[in-house]
């Protein structure tokens, strides 16, 4: 379904299998996980550390669990590649990256021009949150 | 209510927003030069939005009887006229039968 | 007043960039309509039934002379010399064209205005006490609060696409009038019993289809811990609200259906997580804030008197005119509901006679009112007569505040796509069958609210009466409520019984009011004769 893929990362995509949450048992090794809508993101605090990818999947662009989960999982520490993947939309891409998005895998066309584009859109911010910009809180008061 | 039940076309114009109606070959502003649908409406919709010249398009069931098409709903007779307390802004300012056969 | 600073500024301008942008490609073809209708919705731009409209943000109601004046000139520069004050304090456009709304947001961002999430499954504009900072009987200014929440809900990245709409509303006093427990978040500023300022907040209120009263989530929440908890009320919510059914997506249905109690655990479980990542603004951020809404220079000798001589100026002093914190001062509610009137409509002279007014007598501040009315909250007792002339020139001097001819109604079947019977038509009659100033006087505070459908945008189910337009077989028809309240005392209102058509809903609300007057108590509202006597007098009147 997808066919492209951004990344802002410079390490090598993950090339292993992405396994839906259901299948990631204990006795998995799997280093690749799916999340959709409904599944709770803090099911994979445990093994946040065997993960190298987690695939978001937001089948519409207006259910919009996919950004809780994301940043849940980024305010947990988790450091490898998060993709957000399905109904990714172009004009949405600086809230994506705000909670913690690296890649994406979007079912229209992209291109990285656009993303750097979209990524610039906003001069400041005003929440702080996991993406390390300092919210305009925090440049009034240094 | 006497007139013949025939299907007409409406939609909004994407630049003024102006509410307007399928004549046939194009869109005028007046509920009156609406004409009857054929089986075509969702090819012209298709087509129509895809040049820009409408939005929001959608086939509403009216009445036609002579000159004068009456639509069916309430909603889309005050789309064809305008706010009805506003007249002076409506397409019929001035007009003190406005508000006849509104309702 | 909060003033924008370089920051800011700087946001708001982004956004016009951005929807500039986005405008010139849904204008090029490179966006659908599917793909443009949620980025012009977050920017308040709807397309309604005769074009498209706009609706501005007016942050929790407070706007200076500047501001005012340009709301004003916008309605003469891109729409047809007027505005819709609206229940939620904002003003709409109804005759907007798409390419305008670029250089329409670029005028409103030269003043410091927006239109932004002023639609969409967001968190919406925060509204508050439109007496903040002059009430005699406020506890705390709610603004900085407010301020707060305005800046920390713009562009939040998490709350984009909400399961529904999310509106906020907060209060520095025990008097409510912002309908605080009617909103998905109430917030109530008050102090402990030591003194010290503390938060309480209501959350899973609202109107709509189904109208509930909002419970007590948490009390006693530290000022300074106010952001970081609303990061909890939402993030449990965006996680757990319900997305199957539109009409069962708003935070009230969760926390009906899972229980005040369990959404109170999985709040303060997610809260305690969230106070350890520092999202909470420093104090002097809430000080500087602060500072901005400092009261203005009150004069010490302001004269305590009003030369009541002239009996009309006198009745719209006692009706329109409330008792401020400063002595010498008073607060003026303009009405914007004239007899036969459109309720919150105003012409862009109007609106600029009010935004002059405002400036020369007011500290150059205004105030949205959610019963869509127009508040002065700081002029001088001695310059009433004078504000009352220039006013009463420009027919805002309507003496109804709280009477039956202040009626709230949303915009309807005239103006409104949603809507499923107009609203207007039924006001203009009511308050014309009660035209007589005696009369409206003699039936005392009465709060009639009108919604054309079932979205309770005018808020029936919280007027001592209330009206809701149906459409039954596609001619339009009126349920009358009674009961209701958005006050402290908040209840939802009760259906007499089968639906009237425009008139006979007229005829009806005069049958319910005389019943009040045969059975009222002394002191007694309506509302109160309603509560002790119950339904059954009015519904024999009524039907019988």
């Amino acid at each position: 379904m997808a066919e492209t893929l951004i990344r802002l990362r410079d390490d090598a995509a993950s090339t292993a299998p992405v396994v839906p949450l259901a299948d990631l048992g204990a006795a998995s090794n799997a280093s690749a996980v799916r999340l959709m809508p409904g599944d709770d993101a803090r099911a994979l605090l445990p093994v946040l550390d065997q993960l190298d990818l987690i695939e978001v999947a937001f089948p519409a662009y207006t259910d919009g669990r996919g950004y809780s989960a994301a940043r849940i999982l980024r305010e947990h520490g988790y450091a490898g590649e998060l993709r957000a993947v399905g109904d990714v939309l172009v004009d949405q891409v600086s809230h994506y990256v705000r909670v913690g998005f690296d890649a994406f895998a979007p079912d229209q066309p992209m291109t990285r021009e656009a993303v750097d584009q979209a990524i610039a859109t906003w001069p400041a911010v005003y929440q702080r949150t996991v993406d390390g910009r300092p919210a305009i809180w925090a440049l009034r008061h240094g | 209510m006497s007139g013949e039940r025939i299907k007409i076309l409406t939609g909004n114009d994407l630049l003024t927003g102006d509410v307007t109606w399928w004549t046939g070959r194009g869109w005028s502003r007046h509920v009156a030069e609406a004409s009857a649908l054929g089986d075509d409406a969702a090819a012209i919709i298709a087509t129509e939005e895809a040049a820009r010249r409408v939005v929001s398009a959608y086939v509403i069931d009216a009445t036609q009887d002579g000159a004068s098409v009456r639509p069916a709903h309430i909603k889309d007779r005050v789309r064809a006229l305008g706010p009805t307390v506003r007249l002076d802004l409506s397409l019929r300012a001035g007009d003190p039968d406005a508000l006849i056969g509104l309702v | 007043m909060y003033l924008y600073d370089t920051h800011d500024q700087a946001m708001v301008d982004a956004r016009v960039a951005e929807f500039t942008d986005q405008v010139s490609r849904r204008l090029a073809g490179t966006l659908s309509e599917e793909q443009f209708r949620p980025l012009r919705l977050k920017n308040g731009l709807y397309l309604q039934l005769h074009a498209y409209m706009l609706r501005v943000a007016i942050p929790y109601g407070t706007l200076d002379s500047r501001q005012m004046r340009m709301l004003g000139d916008i309605a003469d520069r891109y729409d047809r010399g007027y505005g819709h004050f609206t229940t939620r304090q904002n003003i709409q456009y109804n005759w907007i064209k798409l390419e305008d709304a670029p250089a329409i947001l670029a005028d409103l961002a030269s003043v410091g205005m927006h239109a932004i999430q002023t639609s969409g499954n967001c968190i919406r504009n925060t509204t508050a006490d439109h007496f903040a900072g002059a009430a005699p009987d406020e506890v705390e200014d709610p603004r900085p609060y407010a301020e707060l929440l305005r800046q920390w809900s713009t562009f939040h990245p998490e709350f984009d696409y909400l399961p529904r709409k999310f509106k906020v509303a907060i209060i520095g006093s025990e008097t409510d009038r912002a309908a605080m427990k009617l909103h998905d978040i109430g917030i109530q500023v008050y102090k402990d019993a030591g003194g010290q300022t503390a938060l309480r907040i209501h959350v899973g209120g609202g109107m709509g289809r189904t109208p509930m009263i909002a419970p007590v989530i948490r009390d006693n929440l530290p000022p300074l811990q106010m952001i970081s908890y609303l990061e909890a009320c939402l993030r449990v919510y965006n996680r757990h609200g319900r997305r199957d059914n539109k009409y069962k997506a708003r935070i009230k249905i969760l926390v009906h259906e899972i229980g005040a109690d369990e959404y109170r655990r999985q709040v303060e479980e997610e809260f305690a997580h969230i106070l350890t990542l520092g999202l909470e603004p420093p104090p002097a951020e809430f000080a500087r804030i602060k500072a901005q809404f400092a009261d203005p220079a009150f004069d010490p000798a302001a004269p305590d008197a009003i030369d009541r001589s002239d009996p009309d100026f006198a009745l719209w002093v006692d009706q329109n005119v409330h008792a401020h914190k400063a002595p010498g001062y008073a607060i003026v509610t303009i009405s914007l509901k004239p007899v036969g009137g459109i309720p919150g409509d105003a012409s862009a002279d109007q609106i600029r006679l009010m935004a002059d007014i405002a400036r020369d007598h007011g500290f150059d501040e205004l105030r949205v009112t959610h019963a869509q009315n127009i508040v002065l909250p700081h002029v001088k007792k001695a310059d009433l007569h004078a504000i009352w002339q220039r006013l009463d020139a420009a027919g805002l001097a309507t003496a109804n505040l709280d009477l039956i001819g202040d009626i709230i109604a949303c915009p309807g079947l005239d103006y409104c796509s949603l809507a499923n019977a107009r609203s207007i038509p039924v006001a203009q009659k009511i308050s014309e069958r009660f035209a007589e100033t005696g009369r409206q006087r003699d039936l005392g505070e009465l709060k009639l609210k009108i919604s054309g459908c079932i979205n309770a945008c005018g808020h029936h189910h919280a007027g001592h009466i209330g009206i809701l337009g149906v459409d039954r077989k596609g001619v339009e028809n009126y349920q009358l409520l009674l009961g209701g309240s958005e006050a402290a005392d908040t209840s939802i209102g009760t259906i007499t019984g089968p639906g009237f058509s425009e008139d006979g809903v007229v005829d009806a609300i005069e049958r319910a009011t005389n019943v009040y007057l045969d059975q009222r108590a002394q002191g007694e509202r309506f509302l109160d004769t309603y509560r002790r006597i119950g339904m059954a007098p009015f519904k024999e009147a009524i039907y019988g």
